[in-house]
């Protein structure tokens, strides 16, 4: 009798998993969703080079700042796909309505979100280094900041996202949200890839992302799960 | 403990709020005024004009306390956004949405003054000076707080959405102050700064302090007329509201 | 089990739906609301599911307000809206897998035979989008099953049909009523349920 009811009672590792693995088959059976965002990165960052000059050291000066800023904006395009569709189709409702903590359900969509946008653009990214004259070095240093800083614009941008699901022009508010939030990820990941280039330690960069990343870890699901409640209500 | 929270509930209730707000308006105001003029007087005559940076550091005086006022008043919403989840307080969220905009053009003071001095000292209107850069952020987070809020239509919504943000912004407000900072010093790292470590002299601090109460007092004064006038909104159609709006139209 | 609302006030934008609303449900009792339309009633079923918020008073959960005991609560609460949350870039199937993931799933009853209920059970690797816009609201209700729980929130359940579903889904409901469930539903439907308890509750008047 025990063993039949303890089997059938809802376990949140489950749940976690299905919805992880849920929002991944989503994604992949949306291809294009996946793809306009790593698109609109590349060609952003190629659109500088033409609109400055292919200048070598020019182009090396402004590279990190450039890949960068076009990683935050294409991360804010690939963010509003998040809870829209779910929050469309009455999806959300049942995610509020489980039994287990919504903030860790949360935190499996974001995870979803960031291997859906952030981890194609850091695979990315060597590629754009190259086109941007970056040396060797500041290429490592933008893919470890990428690994470290994409994950944060994701558990911030959900805050954002949850706030505007339920407003029919979120997206421009969505910027206007989420944006300032990101500046510190800005600021310490181009910084790091600007110093390696010239053979510095980026030890203190990548510290500095790092306790970014375990704050945002613990308190955006939070505040995202509060704000979905808020949002549907 | 007691006495507290029912003191706590009392605020609470929108009709005593009108009528206690009614009461204490003038007194802020009267006090703004008794610290703003002698502010104002030893700020352009009374103190003595700065060594280095002469006559234009009068403009110190204006700078920093709404550079402050806007800070707190960030603090505030935070704080009332805090209330307005916990306790679900109407009141506490009619506060914060109407410090907002008092917040924001505090920022924009703050902004305009600040790039106002720095075109005799760094030959600009604009350096990317770490406070400037900070207030200018704040600037954004206001607006971004404000067009939250304004375009959520369920005003109870609309708090409750606006509580998180602000919330989320007075968390990331010192992280955001800090890497600024660390941002500046890495790329100019010789600027004349805004306020100096310096010990400030009496001559200066009085006019300084003068003008930090009466933009506090402004502030209170302008929260209780505006918030009031948002409660009556609020609740307009009931008894109390109709009977406090016929008794102004008489 | 026991739901009770107490003193309910709610509003949708500045203007008051109903207020002083009280009721009780316990085991094996119906709750069928009517109301016209824009009287609040998916709003009401909202705020008992706590997505909604009230303005006043609360809603209780075997005595206890629902947003203090969500865990104990949302176990025991399957809701299907209007916007039914099926999704189309999945299977029948997988839609009830993820379903059953989030809640607790029904011991005796898996995706396939919760979609037999609904007489679904051809369709289980049918893609959501594909299906009929009736098809797809059988699926959502086949979450009934899929996932158990005591009390069914029914959102105009009946409608977009057919009679014969219509006919099959009165069946169901008697039945988890007879089992003990509870049920709230809106419907302007005349159900035909013998020997059950069936409170009414009209809004709007």
């Amino acid at each position: 009798m025990n063993s039949t009811v303890a089997a059938n009672e809802p376990r949140l590792a489950q749940a976690f998993v299905t919805l992880l693995r849920r929002d991944l088959l989503l994604a992949f059976r949306r291809p294009a969703e996946i793809a306009n965002p790593l698109l609109f990165f590349v060609i952003v960052v190629t659109l500088f080079p033409l609109g400055i000059g292919p200048e070598p050291n020019t182009l090396q000066t402004i590279a990190p700042g450039v890949i960068w800023v076009a990683a935050l904006l294409a991360s804010m395009l690939s963010l509003d796909g998040m809870f829209r569709t779910d929050f469309d189709d009455g999806a959300l409702e049942q995610i509020l309505l489980s039994p287990h903590p919504l903030s860790v359900l949360v935190l499996a969509k974001v995870i979803a979100h960031w291997m859906i946008s952030g981890l194609p653009l850091i695979l990315l990214s060597p590629l754009l280094g190259l086109f941007m004259n970056l040396p060797a070095e500041s290429i490592v240093a933008l893919v470890l900041t990428l690994l470290l800083g994409t994950p944060v614009l994701s558990l911030i941008g959900s805050i954002g996202t949850a706030l505007t699901v339920g407003l029919r022009k979120g997206g421009v508010l969505l910027s206007l949200l989420v944006l300032p939030l990101y500046i510190p990820v800005l600021i310490f990941a181009a910084s790091a890839v600007e110093v390696a280039g010239v053979g510095f330690s980026i030890a203190a960069q990548l510290s500095f992302l790092g306790a970014l990343l375990a704050l945002a870890l613990t308190l955006a699901p939070v505040a995202t799960a509060a704000s979905l409640r808020i949002s549907v209500s | 403990m007691n006495r507290f929270v029912a003191w706590f509930h009392r605020w609470g209730s929108p009709k005593h709020f009108y009528d206690m707000s009614g009461r204490w308006a003038p007194w802020m105001a009267g006090l703004f005024f008794l610290t703003f003029i002698p502010g104002l007087y030893y700020s352009l005559i009374g103190s003595p004009p700065d060594y280095q940076q002469g006559e234009s550091a009068r403009i110190m005086y204006i700078h920093v306390p709404a550079a402050w006022m806007s800070m707190f008043i960030y603090a505030v919403m935070a704080i009332a956004g805090a209330v307005t989840l916990i306790w679900k307080m109407k009141l506490a969220d009619i506060v914060a949405q109407v410090s907002a905009p008092i917040g924001a053009s505090f920022t924009l003071l703050a902004l305009v003054t600040g790039s106002l001095w720095g075109k005799p000292m760094w030959g600009t209107y604009w350096v990317w000076d770490a406070r400037l850069t900070s207030e200018l952020i704040l600037l954004f987070l206001f607006l971004g707080y404000i067009a939250l809020t304004t375009s959520i239509d369920d005003k109870r919504q609309a708090a409750r959405a606006g509580a998180v943000l602000a919330l989320v912004g007075v968390v990331n407000l010192p992280i955001i102050h800090y890497s600024v900072e660390w941002w500046s010093t890495l790329h100019q790292p010789s600027t004349v700064k805004v306020m100096g470590k310096s010990a400030i002299h009496m001559s200066m601090l009085i006019p300084l302090l003068l003008m930090s109460f009466a933009f506090k007092f402004y502030y209170a004064w302008v929260v209780l007329i505006s918030a009031r006038a948002e409660v009556l909104d609020r609740d307009k159609g009931t008894r109390w509201a109709e009977e406090a709006a016929g008794e102004k139209g008489r | 089990m026991r739901l009770e609302v107490r003193d309910l006030a709610v509003e949708r934008g500045d203007r008051l739906l109903f207020s002083g609303l009280d009721f009780a449900l316990d085991d094996g009792e119906v709750l069928q609301i009517e109301g016209h339309n824009g009287s609040g009633k998916t709003t009401l079923l909202r705020v008992l599911c706590g997505l909604g918020v009230p303005s006043e008073g609360e809603v209780l959960w075997n005595g206890r307000p629902i947003n203090r005991v969500r865990g104990d609560y949302f176990v025991d609460l399957n809701y299907v809206g209007h916007a039914h949350g099926v999704k189309g870039e999945l299977t029948a199937l997988e839609n009830l897998g993820v379903d059953r993931a989030l809640g607790r799933a029904h011991p005796n009853m898996d995706g396939e035979t919760a979609l037999d209920e609904l007489a679904m059970g051809n369709y289980e690797d049918a893609f959501g989008r594909t299906l009929s816009a009736g098809q797809r609201r059988r699926v959502a209700l086949a979450r009934l099953f899929a996932k158990q729980a005591r009390l069914w929130v029914l959102d105009e359940p009946f409608t977009a049909l057919d009679r014969k579903t219509r006919a099959d889904l009165e069946a169901l409901i008697h039945r988890h009523v007879s089992g003990g469930g509870m049920v709230i539903v809106t419907t302007h439907h005349e159900m035909a349920l013998h020997e059950c308890v069936v409170k009414n509750l009209t809004l709007g008047l």
